[in-house]
């Protein structure tokens, strides 16, 4: 309970900031909008009041967020196209189809990259450079490349999403499967157990907190990288292709609900991995 | 006759658990080569209790590593059971105690004390049993599906010892395994100790740097000395296997206590 004070200071600050921002760059904009109806008799009071209530303000207000995805999510069939379910579903079906697999990656490559130093040294620079290349440049080149291979759909986007989400995993298990301390290292050493042996007694279990921090950059990474790509192909839908037509249109509200909607769904799966890692690392002992 | 010499070496081999012969090395470090180990001769025959003490940098903890083949030599033989360290290591011919538990926290105490019969591919009833038995020896029944947070650092440290022991190892390696514990634990710990040893008729190599528990426990006690690490003095005990805590008030023991202190300043430069 002693956290609910902090908390709802920040939200409220956050909010007054927020309201007092949309209304100072809304206000030019509005008064534009009262003089071309050849309004000039407005109190600033009314013109203040007007800016947050805009079709298509610079930066919408929160309650106009709030508006626009009850409308989209609850008042719109979920499998309506022009509800923020169905595109989130695209995204989210996207996001955990490359998540699995660039995880399964990223473990594998650590799996690798731990066993030998040289594999370390040989292979590292490779994935920095990997992750160095901006993914809104490399995200077209790799749907028009598998395009050449008749893959298309959900599949290039999937690959998108697991290209960014590898990285975080293989970093953070590369650090998980070298956590393990000296001594616990020389015990396996005086049982002479096999590289194998260490590995599935020691190295892999020792690296389950790492595990978890890692799949939950990873799904976060994955999120970004479906949108990205969404962004890239938009005719097939997703919360990507949506914020893209909201620019095209200048639907700022309709941007902000699908950022929105983009947030709640990172979170979401952030937290139930977060959840899941509780539940298994207290079973484990790690944390009391 | 010429069969002679190579009986005498087999039954030697068979007799010596440990030997060693004019051992060195030399760690090469960032500030230059530093010299851990020096003219290093020792015999340490089946049985026996050998305790080395010395103050930190004579190379007594690096010397038991060297011989459970964590260290490699720079010169010189070492020979345990009549291998050479590393076949010794690969035929787990010791169980080795370090100077923390390190237990694996995500196992419980019986798991633990069941990961070297994993590794080792001893069958579930065998293992079972061996830790049950493990157990028992430590005093620790009733706490094997405990995990090692749950327990006092006096209960790891006894975990770890059952779990070195639980394959059954002829020679029991221990580096300071009683450092971290207090006074009172430690006393109770070394009676442990010496009943444990007594009743398994184990070959101990102990590490420390309490003069009163390397006299309470060895049968011989190896006093080193720092730069470069080399064995200063070897001391007979001569106490009988079994022997109650009192026996540290005699007037033998208080002799021997301060032969070791003698060998441990006439080893010690105060001017650095």
């Amino acid at each position: 309970m002693k956290n609910v004070l902090p908390v709802t200071i920040v939200l409220v600050a956050l909010f007054a900031l927020w309201y007092g921002a949309a209304a100072l760059m809304n206000a030019s904009l509005q008064e534009d909008a009262f003089a071309n109806a050849g309004d000039t008799n407005y109190t600033t009071g009314e013109l203040v009041a007007a800016a947050l209530e805009m079709e298509r303000p610079k930066l919408p207000a929160p309650h106009q967020i709030a508006a626009e995805l009850y409308k989209l999510v609850i008042e719109t069939p979920p499998t309506s196209k022009r509800g923020l379910v169905y595109h989130a579903a695209i995204t989210l079906e996207e996001t955990v189809i490359g998540f699995v697999f660039g995880a399964a990656f990223g473990i594998g490559l650590a799996v690798l990259i731990q066993s030998t130093r040289i594999l370390e040294r040989s292979m590292m620079p490779w994935i920095v450079a990997s992750q160095t290349v901006p993914i809104i440049a490399l995200a077209p080149m790799i749907v028009v490349i598998l395009n050449q291979f008749d893959i298309t759909g959900l599949a290039p986007k999937a690959v998108i999403a697991a290209y960014l989400s590898f990285f975080p995993v293989t970093v953070g298990m590369v650090k998980g499967f070298r956590s393990p301390d000296p001594l616990q290292i020389d015990l396996m050493r005086t049982y002479s157990a096999t590289q194998g042996q260490t590995f599935a007694k020691l190295r892999a279990p020792a690296s389950a907190p790492y595990f978890f921090a890692s799949m939950q950059i990873g799904a976060a990474a994955a999120l970004v990288g479906a949108v990205v790509a969404e962004v890239t192909k938009s005719e097939d839908g997703g919360l990507g292709a949506r914020l893209l037509a909201g620019s095209y249109y200048g639907q700022t509200v309709q941007i902000w609900a699908a950022l929105f909607a983009a947030t709640a769904l990172s979170a979401a799966l952030v937290g139930l991995i977060a959840l899941a890692g509780r539940i298994v690392l207290r079973r484990m002992a790690f944390s009391r | 006759m010429t069969q002679t010499p190579h009986a005498e070496t087999t039954i030697e081999a068979l007799h010596h658990v440990i030997d060693i012969a004019d051992l060195s090395l030399r760690f090469e470090t960032r500030d230059g080569p530093v010299q851990a180990l020096s003219n290093i001769d020792l015999k340490v025959e089946r049985g026996e209790f050998v305790s080395f003490i010395g103050p930190s940098g004579c190379g007594k903890t690096t010397l038991l590593r060297a011989i459970a083949d964590l260290e490699t030599p720079t010169g010189g033989a070492l020979r345990v059971n009549g291998m050479s360290a590393h076949e010794a290591r690969m035929n787990r011919a010791y169980g080795y105690v370090f100077q923390a538990p390190a237990l694996y926290p995500w196992r419980t105490v019986a798991d633990n004390i069941a990961l070297p019969l994993e590794i080792m591919g001893y069958p579930k009833f065998e293992r079972d049993q061996r830790v049950a038995e493990g157990l028992e020896l430590v005093n620790l029944s009733g706490f094997g599906k405990k995990f090692p947070w749950q327990l006092s650092g006096g209960m790891q440290q006894r975990a770890s010892i059952a779990r070195a022991l639980s394959f059954d190892p002829e020679l029991l390696l221990m580096d300071e395994p009683f450092g971290a514990l207090d006074e009172i634990v430690r006393d109770m710990l070394n009676q442990q100790l010496l009943r444990l040893w007594d009743k398994t008729r184990k070959t101990v190599l102990f590490v420390t740097h309490s003069i009163p528990e390397a006299v309470f426990l060895s049968t011989r006690i190896v006093v080193m000395s720092p730069r470069p690490g080399r064995i200063q003095d070897v001391i007979e005990t001569g106490f009988p296997r079994q022997r109650p805590l009192d026996i540290r008030e005699t007037p033998e023991f208080l002799e021997i206590a301060n032969r070791v202190r003698h060998g441990l300043r006439a080893g010690h430069s105060y001017d650095d």
